[in-house]
């Protein structure tokens, strides 16, 4: 049993992005979290951001534990205050980039307030809301997002006090990005964080999850796939949709999509703009004047133009050689092969990315230009639904894990 | 009002079960550069105990300020707020204490020297988060300027009344570093040494001023920069494999790990291991319970500064810190017009408590006689350390003013019977 954990542990693809030194993690099976942190480690690798630069902070309750499996610099806090904690990181050190991942009832509920302000101030932070209805951690109670008539252990006979919902929250307190999806949609979550990542200001994702031994359980609604299957009956799709009409009722209909997406100055830019006027052009913020971090902030940005460029240029070759096998393998063999190919792409994606750093920053980005676009054709006209897809599904291990679920659901 | 604590019967002194870990002169050898003369506005000043804080945190180093406004702390911020474009400081106005901390903490993992002040309500906000910096180990500096309580209490009146709070806020055994300095000078001078302490011991320090020191305007001298010491931030920079954000030996003086550095630090409000992750075990609580209490406790000896006046030969001891103490004084001197022995000891660092020395006197003296602004807080410490071998006399007061000297005499010469 050892053995298979540890080489379970050296070949996942996200070797490098979760401690593997902590698994297995503390999520029960079907619940959405896991799920949601390999969209986050695969959102990551694909920004190309520095990840030496990322900094995760959690707040308290089961989301609150992702500070914990991220192997990137992270903060564990108090119950509520990851998002203030953020804010010092992010003010401390305006190069580096600052997630928040956590749960509904840190987020909106004890730390409603820190929410709100952040997205007043236009933070330039990521907010990434596990939304599952419930405080899971402390046994399955009423949240500020429960839909009425929810059960939950502190409203045993049914919820009757009026949710929040998230987006429309968020965007009267002004934040600048808000996305809504269901942990179904695992790639639209991923797509989602890498915008988020690699924007300015304050981005709020909010992610409908399943909690199936506690929400689903007490509901009566199945287990975490046959969540997974209201999603996908119940999602709809409005990207731009009016956050007045994202409401979510009890089992009922839930718009998913990009809300809001506009730009105006973060807090730090702001809070600059106003010290040069009093200083003059030789102010600085910790030593260093605002020409010279814009500078840095350039040479970051075309860094992380080559990186994306190098591992879509790997991504590519790696599309084109599952496309070209028949899909008939079982999940076992996929699995197996999985991490052969993963390093074959993983070494080629290497080489291109040293081969961008080897030249001057301008020449590979240059150079990277058409890559990208050739790139981005494969996976968006061949391959968007299925083929790539499924088989880097597969490749994960945990994807076992659910392939072997299913029969259960059938049984039933 | 003046109560009688204990009567001078014999008692056997407290076994102390903790382990005692000397600090062998750690701290005082401890790298100190000169302060960044940025943060410097040397000169003489005419300011108030608040500024001079102020003006303590940006000559210590501190770059980051995440405060609340609250009377009669808000000059501070207000101070740091106006000096920091020009220092190159970020000053942000949270939305509340609970978010000022919170700020301050992950500032503080992103390298910055950090700060934060504030009085009796949002210090009780700000002791959620007293206790994630203890237990993380993240060094800051957080004034309370205190006024008269309890709740809303008296906002613009003075008082000493969370000097217990400040030890005992947060839940859980935890230990931190409290200093009260007694004028706007020593705001100054104490907030550079609060600094240099909470970088060495990787601990808050609570500087417990009160409303009268934090408005009285008075001469504050600020050196210039290549007189004052500070100790700078000591980040990690060995190789990966060796990072540790923790090292659980009862001793201050270890590296902090940086964000941003590449080490992929974790840390944790859980019970954890040396690596930051969680682990939580009775036996793992009682490495880092007794690490976080003994790092302090065990170089109380190193921390603790104490002004003592003619103690060699006082029948009686006026224990006394803030602005007690400038009160004590007159009660003092017209003690002594009457030949009645007196010694002063002034306490400016509060915790931890100078257990040692109250140990000594006790034994060599007729009474204790303990003014402060509260109901009794410190004078509970005077009277367990004094075990039994001499009377201890509280005076306390219930806040909203300074003592009249006349009452602190009256113990005196009660004392002194």
């Amino acid at each position: 049993m050892n053995t298979d954990i540890e080489k379970f542990k050296a070949g996942s693809p996200m070797c490098g992005t979760l401690r593997m030194d902590r698994m297995p993690h503390i999520w029960c099976p079907g619940c959405g979290i896991g799920s949601e942190v390999n969209s986050f480690a695969e959102a990551v690798k694909r920004s190309g951001i520095d990840t030496k630069k990322l900094v995760v902070v959690s707040g308290i309750g089961c989301t609150g534990r992702v500070a914990g499996y991220v192997n990137f610099d992270s903060i564990h806090t108090t119950h509520g205050r990851a998002i203030p904690v953020a804010t010092g990181v992010k003010l401390a050190n305006p190069e580096l980039t600052v997630v928040v991942f956590s749960g509904e009832g840190d987020l909106s509920g004890i730390g409603g307030n820190h929410l709100i302000h952040a997205a007043r101030r236009n933070m330039d932070i990521v907010v990434i809301c596990n939304n599952n209805f419930t405080y899971g951690m402390t046994g399955g109670q009423v949240t500020p997002t429960t839909p009425g008539s929810a059960s939950a252990s502190t409203t045993p006979y049914g919820n009757y006090e009026y949710p929040f919902s998230l987006p429309f929250l968020m965007d009267a307190a002004g934040a600048t990005y808000i996305a809504r999806w269901t942990s179904m949609h695992s790639r639209n979550v991923t797509q989602s964080m890498e915008e988020a990542l690699l924007r300015k200001g304050f981005s709020f994702i909010e992610i409908i999850s399943p909690c199936p031994t506690l929400y689903l359980r007490r509901n009566r609604l199945g287990d975490g796939v046959d969540q997974l299957q209201n999603y996908q009956d119940n999602s709809i799709l409005k990207h731009g949709c009016d956050t007045r009409e994202t409401a979510v009722d009890f089992q009922g209909k839930i718009v998913v999509g990009k809300f809001v997406e506009k730009s105006k100055p973060t807090y730090l830019e702001a809070s600059d703009k106003c010290s040069i006027k009093l200083v003059g052009d030789d102010y600085q913020l910790y030593g260093k004047t605002i020409p010279e971090r814009e500078a840095e902030e350039k040479a970051e940005k075309e860094r992380i133009a080559a990186r994306r460029a190098a591992m879509q240029a790997g991504e590519a070759a790696q599309g084109e050689a599952v496309t070209a096998k028949p899909k008939a393998h079982t999940a076992k063999t996929a699995a197996k092969k999985a991490p052969a190919k993963a390093a074959a792409a993983a070494k080629k994606a290497k080489k291109a990315a040293t081969k961008a750093k080897a030249k001057p920053v301008q020449k590979a980005a240059a150079k990277a230009k058409p890559v990208k676009k050739a790139v981005t054709k494969v996976p968006a006209k061949k391959a968007t639904p299925k083929a790539p897809a499924k088989a880097v599904k597969k490749a994960a291990p945990k994807a076992v894990a659910k392939t072997k679920a299913v029969p259960k659901k059938t049984r039933k | 009002m003046k109560t009688e604590r204990s009567g001078a019967k014999k008692a056997p002194a407290g076994v102390s079960e903790r382990a005692k870990v000397g600090s062998g002169g750690r701290y005082a050898a401890a790298n100190r550069v000169a302060a960044d003369p940025k943060g410097v506005d040397a000169g003489p000043h005419f300011m108030d105990g608040d500024h001079a804080l102020a003006e303590g945190a940006l000559a210590a180093g501190c770059r980051f300020f995440a405060g609340y406004p609250i009377t009669p702390s808000t000059e501070t911020a207000e101070r740091f707020a106006e000096r920091a474009p020009e220092v190159g400081a970020m000053f942000i106005q949270m939305e509340d204490e609970l978010a000022s901390i919170a700020a301050n903490i992950g500032a503080a993992w992103a390298g910055r020297k950090v700060m934060t002040v504030t009085c009796g309500p949002g210090f009780s906000l700000m002791t959620e988060n007293i206790g994630l910096a203890c237990m993380t180990e993240t060094p800051m500096v957080i004034a309370n300027v205190q006024r008269a309580g309890p709740s809303t209490g008296s906002p613009t009146l003075t008082a000493q009344q969370d000097m217990m709070q400040a030890k005992w806020g947060p839940h859980g055994d935890n230990m931190m570093i409290a200093l009260s300095p007694d004028s706007p000078q020593e705001c100054f001078d104490l907030a550079i040494e609060a600094f240099n302490l909470s970088e060495f011991y990787r601990v808050p320090v609570i500087i417990l001023t009160d409303e009268t020191v934090g408005h009285m305007h008075e001469k504050v001298v600020i050196p210039p920069a290549d007189q004052i010491k500070v100790i700078p931030r000591n980040n990690y920079s060995g190789p990966q494999e060796d990072c540790r954000p923790y090292k659980f030996d009862c001793q201050g003086g270890h590296p902090m790990v940086c964000a941003g550095d590449g080490y992929n630090f974790h840390i944790t409000g859980l019970v954890h291991n040396e690596k930051g992750y969680p682990l939580a075990t009775a036996a793992q609580g009682k490495v880092v319970v007794t690490h976080l209490m003994e790092k302090i406790n065990g170089n109380a000896d190193e921390i603790i500064r104490l002004d003592e006046d003619q103690i060699d030969g006082a029948e009686v001891v006026v224990v006394s810190y803030g602005i007690t103490s400038r009160i004590a004084v007159k009660a003092i001197q017209d003690a002594r017009k009457e030949g009645i022995k007196v010694g002063s000891l002034r306490m400016i660092t509060i915790w931890p408590f100078c257990e040692k020395r109250i140990r000594e006197l006790a034994p060599k003296i007729k009474a204790f006689v303990v003014p402060e602004i509260n109901y009794g807080q410190m004078v509970l410490e005077v009277e367990r350390n004094a075990g039994g071998h001499c009377r201890t006399i509280s005076v306390n007061h219930c806040g909203g003013a300074v003592h009249d000297p006349q009452v602190i005499l009256d113990a005196i010469r009660e004392a002194a019977k």
